[in-house]
């Protein structure tokens, strides 16, 4: 579905993992490792990464795919476990390595952090500092986006 | 995007997933079907070993998902070895994490151990005789680990990380996906090296250098790599170098497979690998200096500490070290050297003389753990040597260091001198 002027629109992705989250967008220019990438409150470090010094806590993140380190699970089981964990990640590639953290944190914790898999185009759309609502069911069933977009 | 959930589980992943064989199977099948459906895979497949990097400690849901398994009773039915931890239980000196770490990164070794994997303790579980047969499904972390066994044995794994591993140890099964499909495993991109000086390339430092190369234009995808001298019969390749290869494309993309063509086990040609609508590109001497320029953050020639040994150091690198060490100068004492390596590795280096030798030029041998995932270097170390791309890619964010890339031989002259020494006439 495609919106016009300034009406958020909604797009269509395929659910990676379950929840509902509000947030506002933080468009990654690259991907991110999270080990190695972000430290213990979710702020970028990674001396490489244009957005360096960007914290993701609390984002409606999206980015392309994850990079790098397998123990990016663990960042993110940690960083939802002391609440500092984006809230949704909107992915164009499906990461497993994202998806088993979310998995394992609601087994844990019983948290439900959504992540969605969207079309590049889609991905491309969302900028920095929209407002996005998510919805995100059990793999691989139809998630949603609402946002502003350009 | 494949909408549909296609999983089909048989009669006995059922039962697991059904809890009808306890609860720590029935919630690692709920973790690899999760995955599974997100994946889009239509089946699981059953594995022959796995490779655990949950034993380091990143905070306290890794401890408590691990207690958790092991408080339900589980235990790994597959071969598990273990990745480095964060402590060096042989010599406990050297680490100097906080209690916490110290105190939790413990429990976190221990609990991986109660649930039945081999306590290894190395990055380089290929180099310490966990070798899968070509062909084979395994499940395994740690991604230089996963570039190594799928690139350089021929083995199938996808990526797996903390805790998905472990599941897979437990469950003996994986989602029948990513690498684990013959049609994913082909080259998107074809890097041709036909172009490169052969001396340079016989300068171990090229490789991490086509690491970071391959990293930086692969991302994700599979490689082909041609025009690269030598294959592993006459030293022109060596596992060392395509271990230092695949650690930095793991580092700086996502690399989890790549082919030499003529080298590794899926290409004897490029015919065999090449995927469809593959495109090429012709690497000059100026890529590969630029990416060898990447991995250095600083142009300083001062120098506190010198890091070998990220992958852990194998048989082969302990050799040549004490080869450049006999008869020289040991190591300048304002320069602090640590080599970290595998237990395994260790006691054989030990048997041939290999570590004495590091020890007697000044140098510390960690094992279990590695210079950059703990604290280890001493407060007020602003820059460090490596051989390592891997090191070099991440020891300035993990650290708050500066990083200069060299091979082994200016390690060790640098090493000596006090401050760094490199030979710039190959990359002049």
């Amino acid at each position: 579905m495609s919106g016009s002027g300034d009406d958020p629109v909604m797009l269509a992705g395929r659910s990676l993992h379950p929840g509902a989250a509000d947030g506002v967008v933080l468009a990654l220019d690259e991907p991110l490792s999270f080990w190695g990438g972000l430290d213990a409150r979710g702020l970028i470090v990674d001396a490489h990464h244009p957005q360096r010094g960007v914290t993701v806590a609390g984002q409606v993140l999206a980015m392309q795919a994850g990079r790098g380190s397998s123990s990016s699970t663990a960042v993110l089981a940690e960083l939802i476990r002391s609440g500092h964990a984006p809230a949704a990640l909107l992915l164009a590639e499906c990461d497993a390595i994202l998806v088993i953290g979310a998995l394992v944190a609601a087994e844990i914790y019983g948290t439900s952090l959504p992540i969605v898999q969207l079309t590049d185009d889609d991905l491309a759309r969302l900028h920095t500092g929209a407002q996005a609502a998510v919805l995100a069911h059990t793999a691989p069933r139809p998630a949603t986006v609402i946002a502003k977009t350009r | 995007m494949p909408g549909d959930d296609a999983l089909v589980l048989t009669a006995e992943e059922e039962s697991m997933l059904a809890g009808e064989q306890g609860p720590a199977i029935a919630m690692c099948m709920r973790l690899i079907v999760g995955m599974a459906r997100a994946n889009g895979a239509e089946r699981l497949v059953p594995i022959e070993s796995a490779h655990a990097d949950g034993c380091l400690y990143h905070g306290v849901a890794g401890l408590e998902f691990t207690q958790r398994l092991v408080s339900l009773g589980a235990r790994v039915r597959v071969r598990t070895t273990l990745n480095v931890g964060s402590l060096d239980l042989l010599h406990p000196g050297l680490v100097r994490a906080d209690a916490e770490v110290a105190e939790n990164g413990r429990r976190l070794m221990d609990a991986h151990v109660a649930l039945g994997c081999e306590p290894i303790w190395s990055c380089a579980p290929y180099q310490s005789g966990h070798r899968p047969a070509a062909g084979s499904h395994v499940a395994w972390a740690e991604s230089n680990a996963i570039a190594f066994v799928n690139s350089v044995l021929g083995a199938r794994t996808d990526r797996y990380g903390d805790f998905i591993d472990i599941a897979a140890g437990v469950a003996g099964r994986v989602p029948y996906s990513g690498l684990h499909l013959r049609r994913n495993r082909t080259a998107a991109l074809v890097l041709d090296f036909s172009k490169v000086p052969a001396a340079l390339l016989d300068d171990d430092v090229a490789w991490p250098a086509i690491g970071a190369l391959l990293g930086e234009l692969a991302g994700t995808r599979v490689a082909a790599l041609t025009g690269l001298p030598g294959d592993l019969t006459d030293g022109g390749v060596t596992e060392d170098r395509l271990k230092a290869l695949g650690a930095t494309a793991a580092s700086a993309g996502g690399v989890a497979l790549f082919h030499v063509v003529g080298v590794t086990p899926e290409a004897p040609t490029l015919d065999r690998v090449l995927g469809p609508g593959a495109t090429t590109v012709l690497v000059t001497a100026h890529d590969l200096r630029r990416a060898r320029d990447r991995l250095s953050s600083t142009a300083t020639t001062s120098l506190d500490a010198v890091s070998l040994g990220t992958p852990h150091f194998s048989l082969s690198e302990f050799a040549a070290l004490a080869g450049e060490l006999r008869n020289g100068p040991s190591f300048a004492s304002s320069v602090d050297v640590f080599v970290s390596t595998s237990r395994a590795v260790l006691a054989e280096a030990e048997a041939r003389g290999y570590a004495d030798a590091v020890r007697d030029a000044g140098g510390r041998i960690l094992t279990d753990t590695c210079t950059y995932v703990t604290p280890v270097l001493r407060d007020g170390v602003r820059t460090v040597m490596t051989n390592s791309g891997k090191w070099a890619w991440y020891a300035p964010a993990n650290l708050g260091i500066d990083t200069v890339l060299g091979n082994l031989a200016e390690c060790v002259a640098s090493a000596r001198a006090g401050r760094v020494v490199r030979d710039e006439r190959l990359w002049g």
